[in-house]
């Protein structure tokens, strides 16, 4: 390397450095890294000889984990990272499922029936997604269907005491405490997603956002609300 | 041209049973991997494998390259179409807004501006106009469900969405092409926009009188707040419009079509309470029945009448 000059430290002399030619072949050696993203498609190969018991584990316990997240809601990015569609794919069904009306035959219209309910979540989310994405949101498609599926956990708990309580009666006090119940979960939802994909927003536009995440879990509120059983 | 099926998998040659997409697609796979390696070699093989082996490989040889002519042609078009029409930056521009823009606008809607010489400005942005419709069907689902209405063909939500949709796009494009017949200077987007808008004054007309239910009350907030939007968006075409026939068509029928939505929603899916009727007209006049809307049903029952008179008749 040419010596560095006194007078202009940190120089390198460039003058020097022309009079300098490489001939022939320079043998580089060396170990090139590979980044930590390479790694995995080797991890996926090996996971086509584990036991399904495993893999069916491994899934269940990130749904699980993904539940825990939604339930108390903090700034973690596990949610958002690794989307997945199960969780919502599962609570949709059982909502709908609890949400049951009677047939169409029947005279008491009792609940909508299962599409309606299937078609009202995925087709709101969807909405919901291409809105924030529209606004300037820098999530993904998945990534925020997935956020929005998981939110209807709460919203599915209060399916479930909903229907506790009507098996108990149908009277003016379990029509309170089901309203009571529903309201919790349903700012429990909204404030769930909110903490979820506000944060992907510019500030000053939270507001538009969530504005239709808002309408989207009070009509699913509303639907639970309003259920009777035949 | 490369991608051509310059290149034919030895292994594949006894497999004849016909052009299918899926081998074509991972075919195509495998190909573009090998292709910048093989074109020269390929070629040669071509020839070599064609005068090889006979006529049953031929017609294999042909039918995958028709069919993996087929299927680029296809994914071009696919991709194509694609990017032309699921782009959803198209729509980026018109969800550009504040918060407090919005607030604005949805304040202005209900504030008809006397300014008739020169064109008033419209917003052209799509947000608000759709969360408003939104909320217009939330709000109805909430109105058939306390009064218990039944739909037999169809469903409680598919009936508001395709009621609220329904109103906003077809009424806007009904009254555009009216705009375009009067020589009006407004756009399709500006339309939309304004018909949004003017869904406000629906909105909270609406979610007040689907939970008070008084009828006179209903009347003053169709007059009042249905009127006041209703006369804001009919002040903005007259601004937009030259010659008093054209002024009078456009807005004679936006008018009309408006307050008779409004009067639609309230009394097509909101249950009439009987004893104010009663009250109010005397015990000659019957109480107002709910019937189910059940219009197969009624068209099986004209049917069956018209079927009755055709018999007696024969």
């Amino acid at each position: 390397a040419p010596p560095l000059r006194a007078d202009r430290p940190g120089v390198a002399q460039f003058a020097e450095l022309a009079d300098m030619s490489l001939s022939g072949d320079i043998t580089v050696e060396g170990e090139i890294t590979v980044p930590v993203g390479a790694a995995s498609p080797d991890e996926d190969f090996s996971t086509l000889d584990e036991p399904v018991r495993e893999t069916i584990m491994r899934d269940l316990k990130a749904v699980g984990k993904k539940f825990v997240h939604v339930m108390y809601p903090r700034k973690s990015s596990a949610l958002l990272r690794d989307w997945d569609l199960w969780g919502p794919l599962v609570l949709c069904v059982s909502l709908a499922l609890m949400l049951q009306g009677g047939s169409a035959d029947s005279k008491e219209d009792g609940g909508p029936q299962f599409a309606e309910v299937f078609v009202i979540i995925w087709f709101g989310a969807v909405v919901i997604t291409l809105n924030s994405k529209l606004l300037g949101g820098t999530i993904s498609f998945f990534q925020s269907l997935c956020v929005l599926g998981y939110c209807v956990l709460p919203l599915t708990v209060a399916m479930l005491v909903c229907r506790l309580v009507l098996l108990a009666g149908s009277g003016t006090v379990s029509f309170i405490v089901r309203l009571l119940v529903v309201l919790a979960m349903f700012a429990w939802s909204t404030l769930a997603s909110t903490a979820f994909l506000a944060d992907s927003q510019p500030p000053n536009r939270k507001a538009l956002v969530v504005y239709p995440i808002f309408l989207f879990y009070f009509v699913i509120s509303w639907m639970i609300l309003t259920f009777t059983p035949q | 041209q490369g991608g051509g099926s310059a290149v034919i998998d030895m292994e594949n040659m006894d497999d004849t049973s016909g052009s299918s997409f899926e081998d074509m697609g991972e075919m195509h796979q495998r190909m573009k991997e090998e292709e910048e390696e093989e074109e020269g070699e390929a070629g040669a093989a071509d020839d070599e494998d064609g005068e090889f082996l006979g006529v049953k490989g031929l017609r294999g040889q042909l039918g995958r390259q028709v069919a993996d002519q087929v299927w680029q042609a296809g994914k071009r078009q696919a991709s194509k179409a694609f990017s032309l029409y699921a782009n959803i930056d198209i729509l980026r521009p018109y969800f550009d807004v504040e918060p407090a823009q919005v607030r604005a606008r949805l304040l202005e809607s209900m504030i008809p501006v006397k300014m008739v010489n020169f064109p008033q400005k419209i917003a052209g942005e799509l947000y608000g106009p759709l969360m408003l419709v939104f909320t217009l069907v939330a709000i109805l689902l909430h109105g058939m469900k306390t009064s218990d209405t039944i739909i037999r063909e169809g469903t409680l939500m598919g009936t508001a969405i395709g009621t609220c949709f329904g109103y906003w796009l077809g009424v806007s494009s009904f009254i555009y092409f009216l705009a375009y017949l009067c020589n009006a200077q407004i756009t399709m987007l500006q339309m939309l926009s304004l018909l949004g808008y003017g869904l406000f004054g629906h909105c909270i007309t609406l979610f007040v009188t689907y939970n008070i239910h008084f009828h006179s009350l209903f009347y003053i907030f169709w007059l009042g707040v249905g009127g006041l939007s209703t006369l804001r968006m009919v002040a903005v075409l007259v601004s937009r419009t030259v010659g008093h026939t054209q002024r009078l068509i456009l807005c004679g029928t936006l008018a009309a079509l408006h307050m008779l939505f409004l009067l639609y929603l309230h009394f097509a899916y909101h249950k009439v309470v009987e004893g104010i009727l009663d009250t109010l007209e005397g015990p000659n006049v019957p109480p107002f029945q709910r019937v189910a809307r059940d219009i197969p049903v009624i068209s099986n029952a004209l049917l069956n009448t018209t079927a009755k008179a055709a018999a007696l008749t024969l």
